[in-house]
């Protein structure tokens, strides 16, 4: 009993900081049909940011996670700009996993050349790093605000995606990309808009989830697998379909973990097999 | 190196038997005397070289012939190779019975990713490629019995090839064993590519629907490549073992396949010779470079990869013959 309650606590958790990350890549390739591996790159941009802020310039906790998204979208638009343009929608799998390995690549290359190789540490502040009653059982407090930030953000999506002016515009380009053209949508600038917003994402996904996923040069490596395959058995595009892709390969993973240690990820990959195997679009996603 | 301009433009022209046989042993002949007197030393090497470019080939297979987008391949060679260790371990030291072996698991291995992988196109294609990839990965961390873990399944000793040549410390018998496999299978694939099987295999690839109205078994002929091609990785994860005697986790890594991938795109998927040259050209400058730093050789291929995507999409291979055609065309 006791040891289901723990696994059933980190695989919250572990899925929650899986699904901050991982919704920026979902929807991306919901709308754009664009395999990012660069993803997790961007996460961890976003991890160095922020590690930079804290320490280096002695920045709060909320400041440094605003530097880090805004940061990280700073530098990912020019790559837009530049390269993703060119990949979006009619490109073949093979070149847009190419280029965007290519991003990783150098990205790496970089963080390492800039930061070294030791991973960054992110110190939570105070109220963030003490244990929290939850009446029944202690929990690290940082569990819990990353499981609120998991929450918040899956919210604020759906609100924007659904309920506002740009979300009708963004589903419209989801869903015919030529006839909103016709009808005026400037689709290039949605484009961007939603790029800029899934960048931002993994970047505070990236400095949320630290603790778990610690920052350093080959996280983007370690990573780039794991937020495809969340997307992947989500489906594209669906929010509430990576919520319980996160949640569910969260749980394979630390059972797998609790239960078979010795057996690293495999428990985890043999869960993403059956389910894309069974739903080659997704839990919830939509056929393409 | 000369030999690429060359071989291409010629070979239009010439008879299939030339094209098919003559030319790839007389090709991987005189590129294998070259790297004798480039890295006389380094023997080494060039014989991991060679067992990676059968990887390379064996990914053409499936990636430039059927479209298939895989990222999990080193599955295929990695367990071939633990394969071909075990029963060399198990005192089943004959070379060729080894090579023979590696082809056949591998091909089991091809199988059995190819009911699973070739039956989608897109993005679940590429995870579920993925997907069996790490399996595989964390299977051999865990089987240490047989992989020996993170040491790697060391101690590997290869009897005599035909009883006769046997594995010298300076490698010279493994390196003219392994281009010798290494023509012998690329004559095999070249006849594979242009038979009527092959043909409708690249048929799938350019319009899959189209071929499945004239009629074609789609499913089963991409399972059937994928078997084959799986025995060619197979053949080049044996021959690794082979020759360095030691099978370690990163055969088996994402990397690993990560890698065969940027090879095989930077000479051409497509092409047979596109797979070798870009297996050859990567693995030297690799060798050269990521000596001085490993970091620097990342953002290196980085850069090579978004060029490539940018600059040349079809490879090398295309980007030169073309260039040669307008040089030549311009000459005239």
């Amino acid at each position: 009993m006791n040891a289901a309650l723990s696994i059933g606590l980190d695989a919250v958790s572990y899925g929650m900081v899986l699904f901050t990350i991982s919704i920026g890549l979902s929807i991306m390739m919901g709308l754009m049909r664009v395999v990012n591996l660069a993803h997790g790159a961007f996460a961890m941009i976003g991890g160095y940011f922020a590690s930079y802020a804290l320490k280096q310039l002695g920045l709060g906790y909320p400041v440094a996670i605003l530097v880090a998204v805004l940061g990280t979208i700073a530098i990912s638009l020019p790559l837009e700009l530049l390269l993703y343009r060119r990949i979006y929608r009619g490109a073949s799998e093979l070149t847009q996993l190419l280029l965007t390995i290519g991003v990783t690549f150098v990205i790496i290359g970089l963080a390492n050349y800039i930061f070294g190789p030791t991973s960054k540490p992110i110190p939570l502040p105070a109220s963030l790093s003490g244990p929290f009653d939850l009446g029944f059982r202690m929990m690290p407090t940082h569990r819990l605000f990353v499981v609120a930030c998991g929450l918040t953000t899956a919210l604020a999506l759906w609100l924007l995606i659904d309920r506002t002016n740009f979300g009708v515009r963004l589903r419209a380009a989801v869903d015919n990309g030529d006839m909103a053209e016709a009808l005026g949508i400037r689709t290039q600038v949605i484009y961007s808009l939603t790029f800029a917003i899934a960048v931002g994402l993994g970047a505070l996904g990236g400095v949320v989830g630290a603790k778990l996923l610690p920052i350093e040069p080959f996280y983007a490596l370690r990573y780039m697998v794991t937020f495809l395959v969340v997307v992947s058995v989500g489906g594209a595009g669906s929010i509430l379909g990576a919520l319980s892709a996160s949640l569910l390969l969260g749980l394979a993973d630390s059972a797998g973990k609790y239960l078979a240690p010795e057996f690293g990820e495999f428990f985890f990959y043999l869960a993403v097999i059956l389910i894309v195997f069974l739903f080659p679009n997704g839990l919830l996603g939509r056929a393409q | 190196m000369t030999t690429v301009p060359t071989s291409v433009t010629v070979s239009p022209g010439l008879p299939a038997l030339v094209r098919q046989v003559a030319l790839p042993i007389v090709v991987i002949g005189l590129l294998g005397g070259a790297g004798y007197l480039l890295f006389p030393d380094d023997l080494a090497f060039l014989t991991r070289l060679i067992s990676i470019t059968l990887l390379v080939l064996s990914l053409d297979l499936v990636v430039g012939y059927c479209g298939i987008a895989t990222l999990g391949h080193a599955a295929l060679y990695g367990v071939s190779a633990y394969v071909a260790g075990n029963v060399c371990l198990a005192g089943h030291a004959d070379p060729l019975l080894l090579l023979a072996v590696g082809a056949f698991a591998g091909a089991v291995v091809g199988l059995l990713s190819g009911v699973i992988v070739s039956r989608f196109r897109g993005l679940p294609q590429l995870v579920l490629s993925i997907a069996i990839g790490q399996l595989v990965g964390a299977l051999s961390n865990k089987l240490s019995s047989l992989t020996g873990g993170s040491d790697g399944l060391a101690g590997i000793s290869p009897g005599r090839i035909f009883g006769v040549f046997g594995f010298d410390l300076f490698g010279r018998t493994g390196y003219v064993f392994s281009l010798a496999v290494l023509a012998v299978v690329f004559v095999v694939l070249a006849r594979l590519a242009a038979s009527p099987f092959g043909l409708i295999c690249r048929g799938i690839r350019d319009d899959n629907l189209r071929a499945r109205m004239i009629g074609a078994a789609v499913y089963p002929r991409l399972i059937a490549m994928y078997g084959i091609s799986g025995a060619v990785a197979g053949i080049g994860g044996a021959l690794t073992a082979i020759n360095t005697g030691v099978v370690g986790l990163d055969s088996v890594s994402f990397e690993r396949s990560a890698e065969a991938l940027v090879m095989l795109v930077l000479g051409g998927a497509g092409s047979l010779w596109g797979a070798l040259f870009g297996a050859i050209i990567f693995q030297l400058f690799e060798h050269l470079v990521s000596a001085a730093n490993p970091f620097h050789w990342m953002t290196l291929v980085g850069l090579l990869l978004i060029a490539i995507v940018l600059f040349a999409p079809s490879g090398l291979g295309p980007a030169v013959t073309s260039a040669w055609r307008r040089a030549r065309g311009g000459g005239a």
